[in-house]
């Protein structure tokens, strides 16, 4: 893997840091008009999600990560491990329960999921934006009680838990952002 | 675009007309030089010129002081000067600088100087509070270390402490820089002179001793976390000069980078005599950015470099 140096860090730059693939978010020039540069970096570790800032002294430099995000279609799980193919190659892969993560609560089978591969193997997933998803348990729905703002807990097919408004009931299907869980609308019949 | 040339105009026009009312003279100096500043921090670019090597200044500092051991009395220089490697916010390698020079003055009469002119150049309505702290009283109050005193171990202990820093074995003036630029800049929201620097940050700037320890005569001047102008009570001392290029020139070579001769010319002109004087150097797009309300060095230039 080829290195780089911190002034080729820019946004989405996949490098190797502590034995991590991580992230660069940012990169940040500090230079004192008569003193040493500095590069103040924000990273994310791709394998456990944290973002973080380090400092370096600009120059440094860092190995490149072998990481791709490759959009593939979620095929189904087997209780341990949720399998996924490459649309155009057919090839598919396996991600653990590490790899989905919470995520786990967005997978429906057949949607585009975006797998993150490191060294080959998937090492993250990213849901849609917005998925559309079957309420499979709430209470029961309040006919005409559109105006009010109240909402109540509703299961979705997924297992994900979501706040809905009142007048919805089962089998009903509804649009959520997965990167807030929160209910958008109904799905258009 | 029509706006910002505008507003840039207005600012250049009114920097000039300060120093004709403080009838101090403007210079050209050489943009392509014979030689370069030592300073191990800096990295000037390069040019063939008729199969001989030159270099854009980083600063118009060498040529004006040969100018003032001339006996050209005050003087100042805005225009263009290049810095190679920067490049980010408050970062363009090609910018605007103002340096002046004011004979008999010190760093106190000079900062008095900058202030006037920021006063002249910021608009009727806004009410500049000025602020002076020493180096040493805004380190201690964010980073709560002594910078005169304290050792290098500790420097790096508490920046290792507060900071992601994985760096090591670094020289004082390095840990000095990253705390200060980390954890002080931020706070100096108000027009704020910062003075009296550590020795080894001196640079070009005379070294007196306070008793306790030795101080470099420099200031720097912040406004909005931005650091905007340099200066000195000059250096006036031939020998003492050529020591400090000497000790830059081995830094250079510690980090990997190429000597820089000596520029002969500027040390024969402090043989000669440079008047006793102070000379500052400001950043002028910086100080739009803080004029105009902007967070980018790119929002207040016609052409930055990403968009040549």
């Amino acid at each position: 893997m080829a290195s780089y140096s911190t002034n080729e860090f820019k946004s989405g730059l996949k490098v190797m840091l502590d034995g991590d693939p991580c992230s660069i978010v940012e990169n940040e020039f500090v230079k004192p008009g008569k003193g040493q540069a500095f590069n103040r970096v924000r990273l994310k570790n791709l394998r456990s999600g944290r973002v973080w800032e380090r400092t370096f002294k600009s120059g440094e430099s860092l190995e490149g990560a072998d990481v791709m995000d490759v959009e593939m279609e979620y095929l189904y799980s087997d209780g341990e491990f949720w399998h996924f193919m490459q649309p155009d190659t057919f090839e598919q892969y396996q991600a653990d329960a590490n790899a989905v993560g919470e995520n786990v609560k967005w997978l429906k089978e057949q949607d585009k999921i975006v797998v993150t591969l490191y060294n080959g193997s998937p090492l993250a997933i990213t849901p849609p934006n917005h998925v559309e998803l079957e309420i499979v348990e709430t209470d029961p729905g309040l006919k005409g009680d559109t105006a009010q703002g109240g909402t109540k807990p509703a299961t979705l097919s997924t297992g994900a838990v979501v706040k809905v408004p009142l007048f919805l009931s089962i089998g009903e299907v509804v649009r959520v952002d997965t990167r807030t869980g929160e209910y958008l609308g109904r799905a258009a019949k | 675009m029509y706006q910002l040339i505008e507003k840039r105009a207005s600012v250049l026009h009114r920097i000039r007309e300060y120093f004709d009312q403080q009838g101090v003279f403007e210079v050209e100096v050489p943009l392509l030089g014979r030689s370069s500043v030592t300073d191990p921090h800096l990295s000037a670019i390069s040019a063939q010129v008729q199969q001989q090597a030159h270099y854009l200044q980083t600063s118009p500092e060498f040529f004006m002081k040969r100018l003032l051991a001339e006996g050209s009395g005050d003087i100042y220089y805005l225009g263009k000067a290049f810095r190679n490697d920067e490049s980010g916010k408050l970062h363009n390698p090609e910018f605007t600088m103002l340096e002046w020079y004011r004979t008999e003055f010190n760093d106190e009469a000079l900062m008095d100087d900058v202030g006037a002119l920021l006063h002249h150049l910021a608009p009727l309505q806004v009410d500049l509070q000025i602020e002076h702290f020493s180096y040493a009283e805004v380190f201690e109050k964010h980073v709560g270390l002594n910078p005169h005193t304290a050792t290098v171990d500790e420097l790096a202990a508490i920046a290792k402490q507060k900071l992601d820093v994985h760096f090591d074995s670094e020289p004082k003036a390095t840990w000095l820089d990253l705390l200060f630029s980390h954890l002080v800049e931020k706070h100096l929201q108000n027009p704020t002179f910062i003075t009296d620097y550590t020795e080894c940050q001196a640079a070009l700037a005379k070294v007196v001793n306070t008793g306790a320890y030795p101080v470099a005569k420099r200031f720097e001047l912040f406004w909005k976390g931005v650091e905007l102008a340099n200066g000195y009570w000059e250096l006036t001392d031939a020998k003492l000069q050529r020591e400090r290029f000497v000790a830059d020139n081995k830094m250079r070579e510690a980090m990997g980078r190429p000597p820089i001769d000596i520029d002969e010319k500027f040390i024969e002109s402090l043989e000669k005599g440079l008047p006793d004087c102070a000379g500052v150097a400001l950043g002028v797009d910086r100080l739009m950015m803080c004029l105009f309300d902007e967070n980018d060095i790119s929002h207040v230039m016609p052409f930055p470099s990403k968009n040549l």
